[in-house]
């Protein structure tokens, strides 16, 4: 595995390594991937792109299910 | 623009890659379609070549794959299907892209997912499935001196705690709810399966420094902004463990909305299938954990048997027959174990969440009748995930079965949708 990269996760630097998905950077991070209908903070449940609670806003695209995607370097991921 | 191949399968787990392998040697255009980032499925995910070799299952993995590749077979991978939009057609979609794909045969093969049960504090961050953590730290989370509770049912929770531990996280506690008596009275097949959900039986003894208590589930989760602290109970007594994760799931399963909008018929819960994996509708075949929750080697069974089948060698695809019919009595056997105690029904209050896209509390269904009265007076099952987590769970809670399934099968974009069916008459067979 190489030395990995950095993203940004609500605007924190945070270096993950390769291959990493964006969900277990922002676990990592301590942020949440998403606010429910009433504004609860909700993180990744299912793991395997089913549940959506994973759902973030990726590079500007909202409503990422980020259990699936890998993070690239310089990648923008903020709570959706 | 439309593609057509003679067998098209969907879901690239074990079972799909063994159906197309074994219709891919035998001459036959297969293509494989799978929404995740690289093949292997769930018990797959994360599996490397040069990792894979030290492990049964993943020399498994790599024999499949090299003969999944050497047959030709196309692997879309990322796509998933959306709609059927015409006999014969699946639309399907990747990264807003969507296609319309013919078949001659078509091969099922979309695994299970975990049934997840409300309770107080499950929507806290921090709670998640037990195959669920499990793919995330294949993703990357660090699980260096996490302090882990696993909380449900089913041999992932065991498989998974080994895999947790091996890799540095501290395991708190495993509580199955299913009692000892019915696991006992499961015997040594059931061991024996473990060991190799669990890479040999070494799995125990990894994780003989942690309670593995069964007759035993949780009752809530707490915290400020993400879980802090867990309680369970054996029914008399409850106990407070704090942990940094709970990975609770309760057993599996399968996903059913491809099959049904297709119009397989269901029994029990899981898709009918003759001894050649043949659905209800004529050229449909369904695999793996679709027919009943047996596991890897269930689902290599069934995807040859289907492989076969699609190529007109049903001999072959008999001679598994005996093997088959075991796997399918061990799945019903497992699914007997591990069936859900009546005091699961009881842990969601009034003000718990049971849908988690719309927020839905458990107070605004108990007046429901019907899981379609209840999607449509509270929206629960309406939102991002259609249904598949709460689904389940009202399925157990008030007896409501899900009437089938209705495209999209899966969030799209609308010029996906909208598109015409591109889908030509003279289909290559």
């Amino acid at each position: 595995m190489s030395e990995g990269f950095s993203i940004t996760v609500n605007g924190k630097r945070v270096r993950v390594a390769e291959g990493t998905s964006v969900a277990a950077a922002m676990m990592m991070a301590n942020e949440p991937c998403r606010l429910s209908a009433q504004g609860e903070a909700r993180g990744a449940l299912c793991g395997m792109g089913i549940c959506m609670e994973c759902g973030a806003t990726v590079n500007g695209v909202a409503h990422q299910r980020t259990c699936q995607l890998i993070c690239t370097p310089e990648m923008a991921v903020a709570t959706g | 623009m439309s593609t057509s191949f003679d067998v098209v399968v969907v879901g690239a787990g074990p079972g799909g890659m063994a159906a197309a392998a074994v219709a891919a040697e035998a001459g036959r255009r297969v293509c494989v379609l799978d929404g995740n980032a690289a093949p292997g499925g769930q018990i797959w995910r994360g599996s490397r070549a040069e990792t894979a070799r030290k492990y049964p299952h993943g020399r498994e993995f790599l024999n499949w794959r090299a003969r999944f590749e050497h047959g030709g077979c196309a692997l879309w991978q990322g796509w998933q299907v959306i709609d059927r939009p015409a006999p014969g057609f699946l639309r399907v979609e990747c990264d807003g892209e969507g296609r319309d794909i013919g078949f001659g045969k078509l091969i099922l093969a979309t695994g299970a997912r975990e049934r997840f049960l409300p309770f107080p504090g499950w929507t806290l961050p921090g709670v998640m499935g037990a195959g669920g953590l499990q793919a995330l730290v294949k993703g990357g989370l660090d699980p260096q001196g996490k302090r882990v509770v696993l909380a449900g049912s089913g041999p992932l929770l065991l498989a998974v705690a080994a895999g947790l531990q091996s890799v540095g996280a501290r395991i708190v506690g495993i509580y199955e709810q299913a009692p000892l008596s019915r696991l006992a009275g499961f015997g040594l097949t059931l061991l024996g399966q473990l060991g190799k959900l669990a890479e040999g039986a070494r799995y125990r003894l990894k994780t003989r420094h942690a309670a593995y208590r069964t007759n035993s589930w949780v009752v809530q989760a707490e915290g400020r902004d993400r879980v802090e602290q867990v309680t369970v109970t054996d029914g008399h007594k409850q106990s407070k463990l704090d942990c940094d994760w709970l990975a609770c799931g309760f057993h599996l399963v399968p996903n059913l909305e491809l099959p049904r909008l297709l119009g397989c018929r269901t029994v029990g819960g899981y898709v009918e299938v003759d001894r050649l994996q043949q659905s209800s509708v004529p050229e449909v075949a369904c695999v793996g954990e679709l027919t009943g929750i047996g596991g890897l080697e269930k689902a290599l069974v069934e995807g040859q048997i289907a492989g076969w089948a699609a190529v007109g060698r049903e001999a072959d695809a008999r001679a598994l027959t005996p093997k088959r019919q075991r796997l399918q009595r061990f799945a019903l056997r497992m699914d007997r174990a591990f069936a859900l105690r009546p005091e699961l029904r009881t842990l969601a209050k009034a003000e718990t969440v049971v849908c988690r896209c719309e927020d839905v509390a458990q107070s605004a269904l108990e007046g429901c009748a019907c899981w379609r009265e209840a999607r449509l007076h509270t929206r629960c099952g309406m939102g991002a995930c259609q249904g598949r987590v709460c689904g389940a769970a009202a399925e157990f809670l008030f007896g409501w079965e899900s009437s089938g399934a209705r495209p999209p099968v899966f969030p799209a974009a609308v010029s996906t949708l909208a598109a015409e069916a591109d889908t030509p008459k003279s289909v290559r067979r």
